[in-house]
């Protein structure tokens, strides 16, 4: 059963204050005690940079302090705040009211990932995954005495991965990859993406323990190149060319 | 499934309006697969009705002379063309072509992989896929 709820007046607190409002329904999920999801409905004022963290966290301020959200940073940089919105994976930090043109803003706990409660998921698997596939630089030589200098690149060596290191561990791609909707050992699209990062840094040796790993039937051939991945990815990582490239490595177009 | 797992299941992987056209060719790409696997199965049905000698083979074929068998012939030449001309487009990004190479990304950001060759080799192959289904069909209605 839907509840319609609205900000209330408080006198300790200060409200968003705006003529324009939206109707944001929340996915309510404890999973100690309830057998399905339902979602509450709830009448927020907004201003045109209004966020979608910001309207749940008046919900939780004002109208509903119980709402499970995680949030951090509120800058788009922690990837704590990944949710379905409007259907959608997004981070609520950094998707505003007024760019989804709709009077109704759903969210919901990103898909393909288990639930805490409510708006909050386990990261577990993608925690796990991501180790899986060694994510830091690998090579014999890797304590540095005290007569060298650091490992040293030149800038067209740190364009070959830059971008792929800008991840911020959000699971937005996850949530998006039809694969992960269907296969749960697939290792997703975020740790392919991080094996290119390290696979593509001249400073990394450990291509080839990396390439067997992701190289088994859960790894990287059940992409399919959908690219639903980069779409959503809120940092320009682009997944889906990482595992493309990084396939270049495992049929040997690439050295 | 279930809602521990939270996972979006099959109808969630074959949902393709959500992710632009790239996950519209997805879509299609199963589809079509699947389809062509299904006449690969009845074809061989088909094929092995020549046991049957010429009158058993020629009676099987008459299945086919109907409005219906027309029809799903010209679904099966649709479902060809276009699981071999995305099947090249997707062959040759899981190979790096026409992928893009690795750069910062500027907001907002576009992802590279999903650049104008991807998205032409899609539509170009729905495109070829409804002229050779139309092309099946002027032949098989027609004079």
């Amino acid at each position: 059963m839907a509840q319609v709820s609205h900000i209330a007046n408080e006198q300790t607190s200060t409200p968003i204050s705006s003529s324009k409002s939206i109707t944001l329904r929340i996915a309510r999920y404890n999973p100690e005690h309830d057998d399905s999801s339902k979602f509450m409905e709830f009448t927020i004022p907004y201003e045109r940079w209004t966020t979608v963290l910001e309207a749940i966290l008046e919900v939780k301020k004002h109208l509903d302090h119980s709402v499970a959200v995680r949030y951090s940073c509120r800058q788009a940089t922690c990837g704590s705040c990944g949710m379905m919105i409007n259907g959608k994976p997004r981070l609520a930090c950094f998707t505003k009211i007024s760019e989804l043109n709709s009077d109704v803003i759903t969210v919901e706990p990103m898909n393909n990932f288990p639930i805490i409660r409510d708006l909050a998921v386990k990261f577990e698997r993608l925690f796990d995954t991501h180790h899986k596939i060694k994510p830091y630089l690998i090579r014999d030589d890797a304590d540095l005495v005290s007569d060298e200098r650091e490992f040293l690149q030149s800038p067209e060596e740190v364009e070959q991965y830059i971008q792929f290191a800008n991840c911020i561990k959000c699971g937005l791609c996850n949530s998006a990859c039809p694969t992960m909707a269907t296969d749960s050992s697939f290792v997703g699209p975020q740790a392919l993406a991080q094996a290119y990062r390290y696979v593509a840094d001249s400073r990394d040796k450990g291509k080839d323990s990396r390439l067997k790993i992701i190289d088994e039937s859960h790894g990287i051939w059940r992409c399919h190149f959908a690219g639903s991945c980069s779409q959503v990815c809120p940092k320009g990582v682009d997944p889906a060319m990482g595992i493309q490239l990084l396939r270049g490595y495992l049929l040997g177009f690439r050295g | 499934m279930t809602e521990d797992e939270h996972k979006e299941g099959i109808k969630g992987m074959a949902n393709p309006s959500r992710y632009g056209i790239e996950r519209v060719a997805y879509w299609l790409m199963r589809l079509s697969g699947l389809g062509l696997l299904a006449y690969f199965v009845a074809h061989i049905y088909e094929t092995s009705n020549i046991l049957r000698g010429q009158v058993g083979w020629n009676e099987f074929l008459e299945l086919t002379q109907t409005t219906e068998g027309h029809i799903f012939l010209a679904i099966v030449i649709a479902m060809c063309v276009f699981h071999t001309v995305n099947g090249i487009r997707v062959m040759l990004g899981h190979g790096g072509v026409g992928v893009g190479k690795p750069a910062r990304p500027d907001y907002p950001y576009d992802p590279a992989s999903q650049n104008y060759r991807h998205k032409i080799g899609i539509y170009s192959a729905i495109v070829l896929a409804a002229i050779a289904m139309m092309y099946g069909l002027a032949v098989m209605f027609g004079e």
